[in-house]
């Protein structure tokens, strides 16, 4: 089962979300990142001739304007393999874990997979990103010394960076899924953590400190006071 | 086609019953009571709905119906499947097979479920007997995989025995069916996410978890892969290696090889090592000399990396064979360069072309640091030296590169030959051939290093005399005993004297200071090259081309994780994953398996050289005193 929504990123470009609902237990979210557009490629390539050019008229030596030429394919090449993502994908998979995957324009993908295991829940942060402050998503990690500890703080979509709306949707869906892997779970803190009208306060390795006060016994569908639920302390932490 | 056991499976668990319905040929029916089988682990608690895993070999998919042969994880309540095993049997015999194969790779590896795989529909007897097995092999939860042949229709079931009563009450699981490649998760090794800089790195395996848990199993089951189809075994098995196990002619040669080769170069190594550490390279003046060569420094370096790769010892873990892999490619690289070098020099004769361009270069080098020193003397820059301090120190320096000059024309009748032994050193390695170079230059500029050292001792000591007389000034002393500087009353002589010295020293500072520093830039520019040397010198040295090699050749060895693809979903049908191996990024690589070096780097910090420069300390960047990191 597909369906595709569209929203827009911080900085107003568009971002399609799709969502494949495979089983009760998995799921994946795929969201596309605004395509690289002809105006901006013909703007770079034009203003780096225009410099060779320039350079060329000064030195008078012919390899200047070879070599504008290879650096522009060089550099668009590596542009499109190392720099531009295309989509970025979320796999969540109930009792095996979460998988994040990043496809660059020229095909390559990075995958990270993160066992559930390993989970602690899966969380929207504020930050302060340059002079704006953005919601993001992330996954909190377990510490393997303290049982209700944060070890690492993973953020998503890094590269699309969606607005809250956008973020809703999805962490709607992971908790979810966490909801429903937890109940199921057969490790003995397992049973406790559902219940969890409790506060929890938890510290990243980065410093970050949020407060999040849900009832999860509750199932609310209503946005609205889905939100009014949760308190979210500002967390002040760069995402890059 | 098997057992069917029809009776036993409504009397239930260990039922002695025997068969009364004619099984399909080459069937011995069991009589005995069946104790349960291995692994039926009833600890975990399972809620309802619950989802269990069950991976799956690809090579497998396409295997005749048989009896799933596993191991079943309670932890993570997933079963990894190894083989199958196909009908006829003998279930006397697959247990035994199963005993054996427990023993010796200690993975408690059972019979897990059964296998399907057929044309059309499930026919009313199959079933019966293929949930007759169930009662044979017992196993909690018994897995019922079944394929439809030509399509990609599967279906799974998973059942628990809730008693001898009741089977009917048996309660049904949702099976996730993850498929693998047996052979690249058998040849892989996971290596764990990098622990986080404000941790302690001692507890990583603890976040091993599950799909670590996985690799162990295939990676310790080999002595399950070891029989294939060709094998007159009673049991006939279905794995990656059912059709035929695959070696390398070459590699078993070299395998039978190395084992008389490596205990010759071991013997022949450590002659070598035992000469090399003989009384008479432990005197003074040599062993001194030894230590100041960075020559010597590599060649010992080399000489422990090769006992190492040659020691008859068996490496105990992956990451020390990956270590001799890797000093051995380094090595075998070094000499090919070498003596690539070497044909290079010779075909060109370049030899002959630097022994006779050394002596005029050498010159040239003497008369450009008379010039230098000539215009010290003069007006430097337009600054006003003082005359007298200034012919001296210009008149002792020119004598000294006078002196170096004389001696290089001694030198220069044997300087074709040495240059052509070093040349051979080449074929020891390139990294030998540049530390020679490195050393060459040393030599080379040692009248260079000499003025430094004079330059530098005679401006130190004017720094802490100016120190000491400035203390003086203002009436203040330093106290040894108590390492801190105490007021003092002086006498009116002592005063006199202290304030003339001290500005006599202030005025000559000028020149010493810029004798230090033309001296000190000269310095600093030959230890630049040699530290360019020494950095190629090390990167070769370091460099873990194995593994690098192997990352690019076949990357599903080096695995940083796993990476799980959704195949084609059909509602109403198990969820279907495929799960590939993510192999690690080149700078992982690199970072895990870099070979130790000999720890040439430089200690100190951009601070701490400044402020020796700045007080006149003598520096010594390329210290190598043996410090190894590992």
């Amino acid at each position: 089962m597909e369906d595709e929504q569209s929203f827009s990123d911080i900085c107003g470009g568009r971002l399609a979300l799709q969502r494949r609902f495979y089983s009760p237990s998995c799921l994946e979210f795929c969201l596309s990142c605004p395509r690289i557009t002809l105006r901006s490629l013909t703007a770079v390539t034009c203003s780096v001739w225009l410099a060779a050019y320039g350079l060329f008229t000064l030195c008078e030596n012919s390899m200047i304007l070879s070599a504008a030429i290879f650096i522009t394919l060089l550099g668009l090449l590596g542009y499109l393999h190392f720099v531009k993502i295309d989509h970025e994908t979320l796999l969540i998979i109930d009792s095996l874990g979460i998988q994040m995957t990043s496809s660059y324009a020229s095909g390559k993908e990075s995958t990270t997979f993160i066992e559930m295991g390993q989970v602690n829940d899966v969380v929207i942060n504020e930050a302060i990103y340059m002079q704006k402050v953005i919601y993001y998503l992330c996954i909190l990690l377990k510490d393997p010394m303290e049982p209700h500890g944060i070890s690492q703080v993973v953020p998503l979509f890094q590269s699309a960076k969606p607005r809250l709306d956008c973020l809703i949707e999805v962490y709607r869906s992971c908790q979810d899924i966490l909801a429903h892997q937890k109940a199921t779970s057969t490790s003995p803190e397992g049973g406790d953590k559902i219940i969890s009208a409790s506060n929890r306060r938890s510290h990243s390795g980065m410093g970050a400190y949020w407060h999040r006060q849900e009832d999860k016994s509750e199932q609310d569908h209503d946005p609205a006071s889905r939100i009014g639920h949760c308190d979210y302390v500002q967390s002040f932490m760069h995402t890059r | 086609m098997g057992l069917v056991f029809r009776g036993a499976a409504e009397a239930g668990l260990g039922a002695a019953s025997a068969a009364d319905r004619p099984g399909p040929p080459d069937a011995v029916p069991n009589p005995t009571p069946t104790p349960p089988a291995e692994g039926a682990d009833p600890g975990s608690s399972r809620g309802p709905g619950m989802v269990l895993k069950a991976f799956f070999p690809t090579c497998c998919a396409s295997a005749d119906s048989g009896l799933l042969v596993g191991r079943w994880v309670p932890e993570q309540s997933s079963a990894v499947v190894l083989a199958v095993v196909h009908f006829p049997f003998i279930p006397v015999q697959v247990k035994e097979l199963l005993a054996q194969v427990q023993q010796a790779s200690q993975v408690g590896v059972t019979v897990l479920g059964t296998w399907c795989h057929r044309r059309q529909e499930l026919e009313e007897s199959l079933g019966h007997f293929l949930e007759g097995l169930g009662a044979i092999f017992s196993h909690k939860p018994w897995f019922q995989l079944c394929r439809e042949r030509g399509s990609k229709s599967w279906s799974c079931k998973a059942t628990h025995w809730r008693g001898p009563a009741s089977p009917a009450a048996s309660g049904e699981d949702q099976v996730m069916l993850i498929f693998y490649d047996q052979r690249k998760v058998l040849l892989s090794q996971l290596h764990p996410p990098m622990a986080l800089p404000d941790r302690q790195a001692g507890d990583t395996t603890a976040s091993a978890g599950g799909l670590a848990a996985v690799f162990d199993t295939v990676a310790r089951s080999e002595a399950l892969f070891q029989s294939d189809r060709f094998n007159e075994g009673p049991v006939r098995l279905s794995h990656w290696q059912s059709e035929g196990m695959e070696a390398s002619i070459l590699v078993e040669l070299a395998k039978w090889a190395a084992g008389p080769v490596c205990l010759f170069l071991a013997c022949l190594l450590s002659l070598i090592s035992a000469a090399s550490s003989c009384r008479v390279f432990k005197l003074w003046p040599l062993s001194f000399i030894w230590s100041k060569l960075s020559t010597c420094e590599q060649l010992r370096h080399r000489l422990e990396q090769l006992t190492l790769i040659f020691s008859t010892r068996k490496a105990k873990n992956p990451a020390q064979l990956m270590r001799k892999a890797n000093m051995l490619v380094s090595v075998l690289l070094d000499v090919a360069l070498g003596l690539t070098l070497l044909s290079w020099l010779h075909r060109k004769d370049l030899i002959g072309q630097l022994a006779d361009a050394l002596i005029p270069v050498a010159d040239h080098v003497a008369e450009e640091l008379q010039h230098l020193l000539q215009w010290l003397m003069g007006a430097p820059a337009g600054l006003k030296m003082n005359r007298a301090l200034d012919q001296v120190l210009g008149r002792f320096f020119l004598y000294h590169i006078h002196l170096w000059i004389s001696y290089i024309h001694l030198m220069s009748p044997f300087i074709e030959r040495i240059l052509w032994h070093v040349g051979l050193s080449a074929c020891l390695g390139l990294t030998v051939a540049l530390s020679i170079l490195s050393d060459i230059i040393a030599l080379l500029t040692f009248h260079i290093y000499c003025f430094y050292v004079y330059g530098a001792r005679l401006y130190c000591l004017k720094i802490h005399g100016l120190s000491s007389l400035w203390r003086l000034f203002r009436g203040k002393k330093w106290n040894v005993l108590r390492q801190r500087v105490d007021s003092c009353s002086y006498d009116l002589d002592q005063l006199f004297i202290g304030t003339l010295l001290f500005t006599i020293l202030v005025f000559l500072l000028p020149t010493t200071a810029l004798y230090y520093l033309v001296f000190t830039l000269l310095r600093l520019l030959v230890v630049a090259v040699q530290g360019l040397i020494h950095l190629l010198v090390d990167l070769i040295n370091s460099l873990p081309l194995y593994s690098l090699g192997l990352r690019l050749c076949r990357p599903y060895r080096l695995a940083a994780g796993v990476k799980f693809r959704v195949l084609e979903h059909e509602t109403g049908r198990p969820l279907r994953l495929l799960m590939q191996i993510n192999p690690l990024p080149y700078s992982r690589v690199v970072h895990t398996y870099r070979l130790p070096t000999c720890g040439c780097h430089p200690k100190h910090s951009w601070g701490s050289l400044c402020r020796k420069l700045f007080f006149g300390e003598l520096i010594y960047p390329w210290r190598q005193r043996g410090n190894k990191q590992d």
